[in-house]
């Protein structure tokens, strides 16, 4: 069955924020921005744009009735600046006005008296000077301390990685009404419209039952969507609230790229130390997370970055330490990996460091150190059900590793220009919101009478094809054809409470929800087939809109069934919860079992230098998954492809420069580039590993939206393999993205004696 | 007031021929299918098909990105949004089917871009290829997929084009249902069109004296929208005698102000003098935006990294400069720079023609380009090269060089030395180094000066590296 969303898309039928016609009376608002990073905000001058054609109001945190605060884990943020800015392009005013170009006409006689104070961009020099978001957190297993003796070998070094610009190709958006009653309604581009609703209830001073969220669908979120697009739907709300019209809001562009926050940069510490065996003894890493100037949902990323330290290996002795640095950038937020990733590339990069001194591949450390069964994440909890080594072992067979070797270093045997790269990442990802009471979703299902099916859940649809399993999960429950069945836009007012679609989990949770309750329903009409149709309960069954009794056809189908039963005072609503059994977790401990379950893979990425140039092609992305018994393995298999790119893309080209001013200089998508038609791998194949899938899985399809973004991790290092094809006696710093300026530099380190050997430095061999 | 076709429908409108199309086709005729992903030509999810009339009465469809489109250039043609290609009851194109099959669209923002490139694409008059069908989506970003599904897509409506019917594609496509059946009426529906319009020539704050003269659009539209909705425009996008390419008696290349990107690439001329001319313009923009850009533009713009001022400052290329009935004069192009982004022409001087002498045969050019994503995006660093070279020594040599300076540069002294030598590692080396005292690159979101003087060098070798495979190896020179 493929996605149910892309027939509309193609016809460009689907609605999304800017679709949604335009009330009469709409008001359109456009943000002022902080042009400081960091400073007293000594006063807001509006008085000039006040006067400017067809502007209404112009709100400050003055017009806040509520509080002006936003922070979701840290109450940390306001809506509107009041007293200081934090961040260049933190929002300060709201222009309301009749037309977008009157708004945006209005912005440039806005100005304000800010005093300045001191900007960090760095997050050690943050660290340094004490301004962390919260106290720094550890994870601890064995005692890496005593561990060092015994080890054969130790290596250090340091690995940064970039920020990541989600680029959704939809831009941040709300537009909001006002109700009667005094409330609002948004219809919000939010991956979390719960988060929408509470925000806005509180910045308003009203319950958040007089707040409604309804989300149809993104122009894609990875994450930028989660807490981010709270903003915009409260400065939408608060519009409306205030001048008792609608009031649109959707960030141009160049915008939503200044003020919004991205994936944390990371600065890092590795020690690691190995027995004469190559077996991983001691681990200890210390992260410094470059949080932005709030705390939006960097604590919880941080701790996923510990979660993940180890990514698919087993370490006996780890101690693993994360600072949360507030900087003087936009807040960083989720994205696509949580931190995880930031966390997997610093481990990857030791064991590459390593695996140069010791002159052996990176893959014969890699191996030996995979997870098994029953194995200890440093957090506590068993690797159950681990597939590491299956899915190693299979790509191995699959793709022929020796051969595929072979053929690069014959490759680089016979070419002086170009050079050939080939590295293996295996991941491991942990699915669960890692904050436990997250775990939990609500259906709410009706049958209507004709036998079509309306489903609402908590999950928002933006592009990962939660909507078609959702259906599938109906339409299967309940025996009937998935066309029967419509997912309905996520509504605050039919669900609540709602989890934001995150952490991989969200078709799990409210697939599971939504399986629930057609198992509810199912239940009580095959209990009325029963007494109408007198038939036996066991053996009872929907296939094919068809009843079937023992195997056999009874007299009754699905709609008829359900007509009847609505003529008896059946109820056929039903609203289901589901909460994810098993889990928890202690943060203070740091210890506990906080994922329902965990997916493994791993991949191979080749890819050609040209040593001239510094520029580079991926030849190819050889992927082997674990997607359980995929359910929809059109959908998954997307998800790979283009969570794997998403990857190569932080990995390589996409680069976030700010400067010393907190100014964001790659600020368009002239400057900023992710991954084109032509840059993505030639060959990107996912076999599917053949595994019984996971009973919390729904239907026993494991999560798939975050996992395979950490195969682009691989690019980095296939590429520096490739440069030190070249250049054997060379070591690159570990420094993602790998741009074609990285890559020239490092080919010649020699000319370009200020940009490359400072690091280098760092990765001397201390043992 | 302007007209046009837009889909099936007769639009007349008095809305800026600055204004972009985008906005009037989202909020002046509430069509949103069309979607604004960045505004800047970058993304392509504002991709709509442009039909134009053609001397033989048939209509040629070009993809353009509609947010960089001049309301204006729409004047006398047939736009298409995908309002305008979709099937009755729901069903689905032929393209439109693939994607959806191939799982080619996930959150669907970008998708209608890519239904309107590929519908572009079926129909082209040149062959379906694999490689034209990527290249008719290479101007469209995706975040979601990673594109491998939409190559899937591609890949089976090629295969599926490659039955197209070359006398009548039109019908032979609408009977497919790739295009409505109202295609066909077309071609009729634009000639009556122009008739009428020769008597009432449009207006709309256009007018053949207004001092902002506006081309393609894909640079002013990204740098002023709001300027250009509000002055006089001076459309020259259209104007026939800025259109063609021609070679004169004497040897030199001529063409218009108006020539895009794509026109060159497509020129018989362009690719017999420069064989290598499609791969140097695959490094340049995107499909869509070379449909659009013209080579004027891209002088007057000033980019100190303008591709095809880099290209055309190795071919000692001259601009005609005139102001409307005072005459013309010429300046080389290596004398219109005086300063970042300013031009030693007047400010109501207008280019009228670009000329350059045919390279001979036997004479050597390259363009190199490296930007950080190799394709759709600006350089780094640039360079051109145009040598004439006897028995292994060069005679006459000309290299550009762009993003090393505040004007594209012409590297003369770089030029100069090689004059008379042997192509040799050693000459090549020396002339690189004499180009690195040539230029003053700085620090920016293009990459840092050392990145940018080693890259120059590095694409300085392969210049010769690619010329005089037989003369010089990669490791004698780096």
């Amino acid at each position: 069955m493929n996605h149910l969303d892309p027939v509309r898309h193609v016809r460009g039928e689907s609605q999304y924020i800017d679709d949604v016609p335009v009330q009469q009376g709409t008001l359109h608002a456009v943000v002022f921005e902080s042009p400081l990073a960091h400073g007293r905000l000594r006063a807001i001058h509006v008085a000039d744009a006040l006067n400017a054609a067809g502007v209404i109001r112009i709100l400050t945190a003055a017009d806040i009735p509520g509080e002006n605060q936003i922070g979701g884990i840290v109450p940390d943020e306001p809506l509107l600046a009041e007293g200081h800015v934090h961040f260049r392009g933190q929002p300060v005013a709201l222009v309301l006005a009749e037309t977008e170009h009157q708004a945006q006409a209005a912005l440039h006689l806005i100005r304000v008296d800010i005093d300045p104070l001191p900007i960090i961009t760095d997050p050690r020099v943050a660290a340094a000077q004490g301004e962390l978001i919260v106290p720094p957190r550890t994870f601890r297993i064995g005692d890496s301390g005593a561990a060092w003796s015994q080890c054969a070998h130790i290596f250090e070094g340091e690995a940064e990685t970039g920020g990541q610009e989600h680029l959704y190709i939809e831009t941040q958006g709300a537009y909001a009404f006002p109700t009667e009653m005094g409330g609002v309604r948004i219809i919000s581009s939010t991956q979390g419209p719960t988060a929408v609703q509470r925000h806005t209830a509180h910045v308003l001073g009203i319950g958040m039952h007089q707040i409604e969220v309804d989300v149809t669908r993104l122009g894609g979120g990875f994450g930028g969507k989660e807490d981010q697009a709270t903003p915009w739907g409260a400065l939408a709300a608060l519009g409306a609230f205030v001048a008792r019209r609608p009031v649109k809001l959707v960030l141009d562009r160049m915008a939503d790229m200044r003020m919004t926050g991205k994936r944390h940069p990371y600065s890092s510490d590795f020690r690691i130390g190995l027995d004469a065996n190559l077996r991983i003894l001691a681990y200890e890493a210390t992260f410094y997370q470059n949080a932005g100037a709030a705390a939006d949902l960097s604590p919880a990323v941080l701790e996923r970055t510990l979660f993940h330290a180890t990514n698919t290996y087993f370490i006996p002795n780890v101690t693993a330490t994360a600072y949360s640095c507030r900087t003087n950038l936009p807040p960083n937020t989720a994205f696509r990996g949580f931190g995880g990733p930031q966390g997997m590339f610093v481990v990857e990069a030791a064991i590459v460091r390593a695996a140069e001194a010791l002159g052996v591949a990176a893959s014969e450390i890699q191996r030996r150190n995979l997870l098994r069964e029953n194995d200890l994440f440093p957090y506590r909890q068993p690797a159950e059900m681990c597939n590491a080594g299956l899915a190693w072992d299979t790509a191995e067979q699959v793709y022929d590793l020796p051969k595929l070797r072979a053929e690069v270093a014959a490759f680089n045997q016979q070419n002086e220009q170009c050079k050939k790269g080939l590295s293996v990442m295996p991941i491991c990802f942990g699915i669960s919101f890692t904050k436990t009471a997250m775990n939990q979703a609500r259906a709410l299902v009706h049958i209507y009478t004709d036998g079509t099916v309306g489903v609402s859940t908590g999950a928002v649809e933006m592009g990962q094809g939660v909507n078609t399993k959702i259906a599938q999960v109906a339409a299967q429950t309940l025996g009937i054809s998935p066309n029967r069945v419509k997912v309905e836009s996520t509504n605050t007012t039919r669900v609540a409470n709602t989890s934001p679609s995150a952490a991989s989990a969200t078709a799990d949770l409210n697939g599971k929800a939504t399986q629930l309750a057609c198992e509810a329903l199912r239940e009580r009409l095959l209990r009325h087939a029963c007494t109408e149709y007198t038939l036996h309960y066991e053996g009872l069954d929907i296939r094919n809109e068809q009843v079937l009794s023992a195997g056999q056809p009874a007299d009754t189908t699905w709609e008829k069934l359900v007509s009847s039963a609505y003529w008896q005072r059946v109820s056929l609503t039903e609203n289901a919860h589901y909460a994810t059994p098993d889990i928890h977790f202690d943060p203070v401990t740091n210890q506990g079992y906080p994922f329902a379950y965990h997916v493994y893979g791993t991949a191979y990425t080749t890819v050609t230098l040209d040593c001239l140039r510094g520029t580079y092609t991926f030849d190819a992305v050889r992927i082997v998954h674990d997607f359980g018994e995929s359910m929809n393995p059109a959908i998954d298999q997307g998800q790979i492809e283009g969570g794997a790119v998403q990857g190569i893309g932080w990995m390589t080209m996409e680069e976030l420069l700010y400067n010393d001013e907190g100014r964001l200089l790659s600020n368009s998508l002239n400057s900023y580039k992710i991954p084109d038609l032509y840059s993505v791998p030639q060959r990107l194949d996912v076999h599917f590993l053949e595994t019984p899938g996971h009973p919390r899985a729904v239907l026993r399809s494991k999560a798939v939206g975050e996992p395979p973004l950490m195969y682009g991790i691989g690019a980095y290092f296939a590429v520096r393999e490739a440069i030190r094809a070249f250049r054997p006696a060379h070591q690159p710093t570990f420094s993602a993205p790998i741009t074609p300026e990285k890559v020239l530099l490092n080919l010649y380190p020699a000319l370009a004696p200020t940009a490359t050997s400072a690091v280098v430095v760092s990765n001397t061999a201390v043992a | 007031m302007l007209h046009f076709y837009l889909n099936n429908q007769r639009i007349r409108t008095d809305q800026p021929a600055g204004s972009t199309l985008l906005d009037f086709v989202r909020y002046h005729q509430h069509l949103k299918g069309t979607k604004i992903g960045c505004r800047e030509g970058d993304c392509g999810a504002c991709t709509v098909l442009v039909g134009e009339l053609q001397p033989d009465n048939t209509v040629q469809y070009q993809s353009m990105t509609s947010c960089l489109t001049p309301l204006g250039n729409a004047h006398g043609k047939h736009i298409v949004t995908v309002e305008g290609i979709n099937a009755a009851a729901g069903t689905l194109t032929p393209v439109q089917q693939a994607i959806v099959q191939e799982g080619g669209s996930q959150c669907g923002f970008c998708t209608v871009g890519f239904v309107m490139s590929l519908t572009g694409h079926s129909l082209s008059t040149q062959p379906a290829t694999s490689q034209t069908g990527l290249a008719a989506i290479d101007g469209n970003i995706c975040r979601c997929t990673g594109y491998k599904s939409l190559e899937r897509a591609t890949e089976a409506l090629t295969q599926q084009l490659a039955g197209r019917d070359t006398e009548q594609p039109l019908s032979w496509l609408a009977e497919r249902q790739f295009v409505p059946a109202y295609f066909q009426q077309i071609p009729a529906q634009l000639q009556a069109l122009r008739a009428e319009q020769e008597s009432q020539p449009a207006t709309n704050g256009h007018s053949t004296e207004a001092a902002q003269v506006l081309g393609g659009g894909t640079d002013l539209l990204v740098q002023r929208p709001e300027h250009l909705r509000e002055v006089p425009v001076q459309l020259v996008y259209d104007r026939p005698g800025l259109r063609g390419i021609r070679q004169q008696a004497d040897g030199r290349v001529v063409f218009g102000a108006a020539t895009t990107a794509e026109n060159l690439r497509a020129s018989p001329l362009m690719q017999a003098l420069f064989p290598h001319l499609p791969d140097y313009m695959k490094l340049i923009s995107s499909t869509p935006i070379r449909n659009m850009g013209t080579v004027a533009g891209n002088f007057i713009n000033a980019s100190p990294i303008g591709d095809l001022t880099i290209f055309f400052l190795a071919l000692n290329a001259s601009v005609t400069v005139g102001v409307p009935g005072k005459g013309s004069r010429d300046i080389l192009l290596s004398d219109l720079y005086s300063g970042y982004k300013t031009l030693t022409k007047a400010a109501n001087e207008q280019v009228l023609e670009i000329h350059f002498a045919a390279p001979q045969a036997g004479d050597c050019f390259n363009f190199e380009k490296v930007s950080k994503r190799t394709h759709l995006d600006i350089a780094s660093v640039n360079s051109a090269v145009w040598l004439r070279v006897a028995d292994g020594f060069v005679r006459e040599a000309r290299i550009s060089a762009g993003g090393v300076g505040p004007i594209p540069l012409y590297l003369a002294r770089t030029s100069a030395s090689l004059v008379g030598q042997e192509i040799t590692p050693e000459t090549v080396a020396a002339a690189t180094a004499i180009a690195q005292s040539e230029i003053s690159p700085i620090s920016d979101v293009r990459g840092s000066v050392d990145y940018k003087r080693l890259l120059l060098r590095q694409l300085l070798f392969a210049h010769f590296l690619r010329l005089f495979p037989e003369r010089l190896t990669f490791r004698e020179l780096v």
